[in-house]
C-alpha cells in the first residue's frame, strides 16, 4: 500500500510541476461547455432569403412583410429578375428564394389559385426542409387571416404538451452531449501519453527494475487525473445549472457517481491507448483523431442513432459516450433513478474493466 | 535555397521513417470518411409513437391506421393507460404519446368538437417540434376526411386560395451525405495538418535536437518553411485521397472547378499549419502542444457550421466565426462542390484566409527563438 502511495505521489508531482498543463486541463472543459452550451443549436432562425416580387401588389407586399417580420427569416434584398437567382445562390449568401407570381392579388381573388414558389438551397436538406415549412406556415397563416375566422363543424383540436422541456431549450439536449464529448476526449487524452512518455523519456526502465507490479503502476497513473477530472465535473455541473439553466432533476449523488464512472472509463481507454502506442505522437493522434469524430457523430446527440444504417447502429454501441449521454439525459433531465439506467451503467462498468485488463496485460515488463 | 532543400530532405526522411504515424494519418481519415457520413442523417423519421386509445371506436382506429401508414411514425404500443405510455417515454422507447379521449367519436359526431391530447418528449427540441407538427398535419388531414363524410362541401371551393410549391435546388434528392462529406473532409484535413505541425517543433525541443539546428546558420524563416512545406504536401495528398473516396463511395463530383478547390485548400493549409507551428513555438512539451491545439481545433470545428448552422448561433458566436478558418473552408467546399461556385464567388473567403495565413506564419517565425 505504502509503495502504491509513493507512486501516486510521484504521478502527482509529474502533473503538478507542469503548471501550464494543469491550467489547460482545468480551463478547457469549462470554456468548452460554456461556448458550446450557448452556441450550439439546431434551431433554424435568421436565415437569409431573397424575394423576387413579380406582382408588386398589396398581397405580395403583405406576404413579404409577414416573412420579414418573422424571426426565422432575414430578407437580404429584393431581386429584379429570375436570372439573378442562380448567381445569388452561388455566391453562397442565401438559403432560400421566394418567388411571387405576377398579378398575385388579382389571381388570388378572381381565379382562386395562385402559386407561390419557394426555391431552397437543398445542400443542407434539413435546413431546406425546415425553412420551406416555416415559409409555408407563414403564408397559410396570412391566407387564413384574409378569410377571417370561421367555425367549421366536426373539428378535432389538438392539445400539445412538451414533456421535460416545455420551453424547448436546445441546451437540454446539447449539454449532456457536450459533457460526454468533453469528458471523453480530455480524460482519454490525459492518460494516453502517460505510459508512452515514460517509454520515450527512458524513465520506464527505472520503473521496470523496481519491485512494483504493473497493476499498481497503471492505477497510480490514473489517480491524479481522476482527481482533476472530479474537479472538472464539479465545475461543469455548476455551470450547467447556474449559467446554462439546465436542471438536475434526478439525484445529484447518482449523477455525480455516473460522471465519475464515465471518467474512469475514459481514463482507462487512454491508458489502453498508451500501452499499445509506440510513441507519444501515435498515442495522441489515436486519442484525438480516432476518438473525436466517432464521439461526436455516433453518440446520438448530434444525429439520432435510430436513423443510422443498422451496421452503424451496432458500431455505435462501442462508443462509451453513447451510453453516458443516455444516462445523463435520463438522470439529469428526466429525473429517473438508477432503476432505469442500470443496464447502461453496467455497460460502462464492463467497458472499463475490459480497458483496464487489456492495458495491464499489454503492459510489458521488459523493454524490447 | 539550398539550405531549404536540405531541410526539406531531412523533414521528409523523418516522416517516412516513421511508418506508424504515416499509416495513421492515411488510414484514419480514409476509414472515417467512409463511415462517418453514413451516421449523419437528421431527417425526422422513425418517430416512435405510443397511442393511448381510451375510445376504441371505429374513428379512433381509423385515425391510428392513418398515422401508422406514413413512414414517419412507428407504433410502439397501443394501450389504454396514459401512465403506461409515459413509462415508454421515460425508457426512451417512445418519443410521442397520442391520447384519444374516451368519448372521441361521440363528441365528434354529437358535439361537433373534440380534443386530442399529445405529449412529446421535448429534450431534443427540434425533433419534438417537427414530430409534433407532422402528427398534427396528419390529424388535420383526417379531420378533413371526417368532414367530407358528414357534410357535403360545395363542389366549387369559393375561398381564395394560395398554393406554395417548394423546389429544392443543388440537391434535389435531399441527400444528407452530399452535404456532410465535403465538411467531414475539411475536418479530417484540418486535424491531420493542425496536430502534426503543432507536435513537430516541440518534439525537437523535447528530444533536444533543436539545439543542433539552433547552432547552424539556418535562418528562422527557412526553419519554419522547412517544417511547413512537408505537411502542406501531406495535407493536399489527404485532400486528394478524400476527393477520390467521395467520388467512389458517394458519387460526389465537384460541380465547380478542381483548381478552385486546390487553390483554396493550399492557402487554407497555410493557416492550419501556421497555427500549429505558432502553438509549438509557445509550448515546452508535446502534451501542452496537443492540448492547446486540441482546444482551439475543437472550438473551430464545433462552431464551423458543419453540425449546426452558423446563422442560428447567438451574435457573439457569429462574430467569432469571422475569425474561424474552418468555417470558411467548409463553406467554400460546399459552394464549389455542390453549387458550382467559381473563384470569383469565393474571392473574399480566399482573401481573408490568405491574410490569416500570413499573420499566423509571420507570428510563428517571429516567435521562434534560436536562443533558449
Amino acid at each position: 500500500m505504502k509503495q502504491f502511495l509513493f507512486f501516486v505521489q510521484k504521478e502527482f508531482f509529474h502533473l503538478w510541476r507542469d503548471k501550464r498543463t494543469v491550467w489547460i486541463l482545468f480551463g478547457m472543459p469549462v470554456t468548452q461547455i460554456l461556448i458550446f452550451g450557448f452556441a450550439l443549436t439546431n434551431e433554424v432562425k435568421n436565415a437569409r432569403i431573397v424575394v423576387l416580387d413579380n406582382a408588386q401588389d398589396g398581397a405580395s407586399r403583405a406576404i413579404i412583410h409577414e416573412l420579414s417580420a418573422s424571426r426565422y427569416f432575414d430578407i437580404l434584398r429584393n431581386l429584379r429578375s429570375p436570372d439573378e437567382l442562380e448567381r445569388t445562390f452561388q455566391e453562397g449568401k442565401i438559403k432560400m428564394a421566394v418567388v411571387l407570381p405576377a398579378g398575385l392579388e388579382n389571381t388570388m381573388l378572381h381565379e382562386r389559385t395562385a402559386t407561390i414558389q419557394l426555391i431552397a438551397d437543398a445542400t443542407d436538406p434539413n435546413v431546406a426542409q425546415t425553412l420551406a415549412n416555416y415559409a409555408t406556415a407563414i403564408i397559410m397563416d396570412y391566407q387564413q387571416r384574409q378569410l377571417g375566422e370561421q367555425t367549421v363543424p366536426y373539428t378535432i383540436n389538438t392539445e400539445m404538451r412538451m414533456l421535460y422541456n416545455p420551453q424547448l431549450k436546445e441546451s437540454y439536449n446539447f449539454v449532456p452531449g457536450v459533457m460526454a464529448m468533453v469528458l471523453m476526449l480530455v480524460c482519454a487524452m490525459m492518460t494516453s501519453i502517460s505510459i508512452v512518455r515514460e517509454k520515450e523519456m527512458g524513465t520506464m526502465e527505472v520503473i521496470l527494475v523496481s519491485p512494483i507490479v504493473p497493476i499498481r503502476v497503471v492505477i497510480a497513473k490514473m489517480v491524479p487525473y481522476f482527481l482533476l477530472s472530479a474537479l472538472n465535473i464539479a465545475s461543469i455541473l455548476l455551470l450547467s445549472v447556474f449559467v446554462l439553466d439546465v436542471p438536475i432533476r434526478g439525484t445529484l449523488l447518482l449523477l455525480v457517481a455516473e460522471c465519475l464512472l464515465f471518467t474512469i472509463t475514459a481514463l482507462a481507454l487512454g491508458l489502453l491507448i498508451s500501452s499499445v502506442a509506440e510513441s507519444q505522437q501515435v498515442a495522441m493522434l489515436i486519442s484525438l483523431m480516432g476518438l473525436f469524430l466517432p464521439t461526436i457523430m455516433l453518440s446520438g446527440f448530434m444525429f439520432p442513432v435510430e436513423n443510422m444504417p443498422v451496421p452503424l447502429q451496432i458500431i455505435s454501441n462501442l462508443v462509451p459516450a453513447k451510453w453516458f449521454y443516455y444516462i445523463v439525459k435520463n438522470v439529469m433531465i428526466k429525473g429517473l433513478t438508477l432503476e432505469y439506467v442500470w443496464k447502461e451503467t453496467l455497460v460502462l462498468v464492463g467497458m472499463t474493466t475490459f480497458f483496464m485488463t487489456v492495458s495491464i496485460l499489454k503492459f510489458k515488463t521488459r523493454l524490447e | 535555397m539550398r539550405t531549404l532543400r536540405i531541410l526539406l530532405e531531412k523533414e521528409f526522411r523523418q516522416i517516412f521513417r516513421n511508418p506508424a504515424i504515416l499509416r495513421l494519418i492515411f488510414m484514419m481519415p480514409t476509414i472515417q470518411l467512409l463511415i462517418m457520413p453514413l451516421a449523419a442523417d437528421y431527417e425526422v423519421k422513425n418517430v416512435k409513437l405510443c397511442v393511448v386509445d381510451l375510445d376504441r371506436s371505429a374513428y379512433s382506429q381509423k385515425l391510428v391506421n392513418k398515422i401508422t401508414s406514413t413512414n414517419y411514425f412507428r407504433l410502439v404500443d397501443y394501450t389504454h393507460s396514459y401512465d403506461e405510455a409515459l413509462k415508454y417515454v421515460e425508457k426512451d422507447e417512445a418519443d410521442l404519446v397520442l391520447q384519444i379521449p374516451a368519448s372521441f367519436e361521440k363528441q365528434l359526431v354529437t358535439e361537433e368538437k373534440t380534443t386530442l391530447f399529445l405529449a412529446i418528449n421535448a429534450i431534443n427540441g427540434v425533433k419534438a417540434n417537427l414530430g409534433g407538427a407532422y402528427l398534427r398535419s396528419i390529424i388535420v388531414d383526417f379531420n378533413r376526411e371526417v368532414r367530407l363524410d358528414w357534410i357535403q362541401l360545395p363542389r366549387l371551393n369559393v375561398q381564395p386560395k394560395l398554393e406554395v410549391a417548394a423546389i429544392n435546388w443543388f440537391n434535389p434528392l435531399m441527400n444528407y451525405q452530399v452535404f456532410m462529406v465535403p465538411g467531414i473532409l475539411v475536418i479530417l484535413v484540418t486535424m491531420v495538418g493542425g496536430f502534426l505541425s503543432a507536435l513537430n517543433i516541440v518534439k525537437e525541443k523535447e528530444v533536444g535536437t533543436i539545439e543542433q539546428i539552433n547552432v547552424t546558420p539556418i535562418r528562422k524563416h527557412q526553419f519554419i518553411l522547412g517544417k511547413l512545406i512537408p505537411f502542406w504536401v501531406l495535407g493536399l495528398i489527404i485532400l486528394s485521397i478524400g476527393m477520390v473516396i467521395s467520388w467512389l463511395a458517394y458519387g460526389i463530383v465537384p460541380l465547380g472547378s478542381m483548381l478552385t478547390i486546390y487553390l483554396f485548400a493550399g492557402v487554407y493549409l497555410l493557416v492550419v499549419l501556421g497555427m500549429g507551428l505558432l502553438i509549438s513555438t509557445f509550448v515546452q512539451t508535446q502534451q501542452q502542444a496537443m492540448l492547446l491545439s486540441f482546444f482551439f481545433m475543437m472550438i473551430f470545428i464545433m462552431l464551423g457550421g458543419l453540425y449546426t448552422s452558423i446563422e442560428s448561433m447567438p451574435d457573439w458566436a457569429r462574430i467569432f466565426t469571422w475569425f474561424n478558418p474552418v468555417s470558411y473552408f467548409i463553406e467554400v467546399m460546399r459552394m464549389v462542390v455542390l453549387k458550382g461556385s467559381t473563384l470569383f464567388d469565393i474571392r473574399y473567403h480566399l482573401l481573408i484566409v490568405f491574410l490569416m495565413g500570413i499573420m499566423l506564419n509571420g507570428f510563428a517565425v517571429y516567435n521562434y527563438r534560436k536562443r533558449s
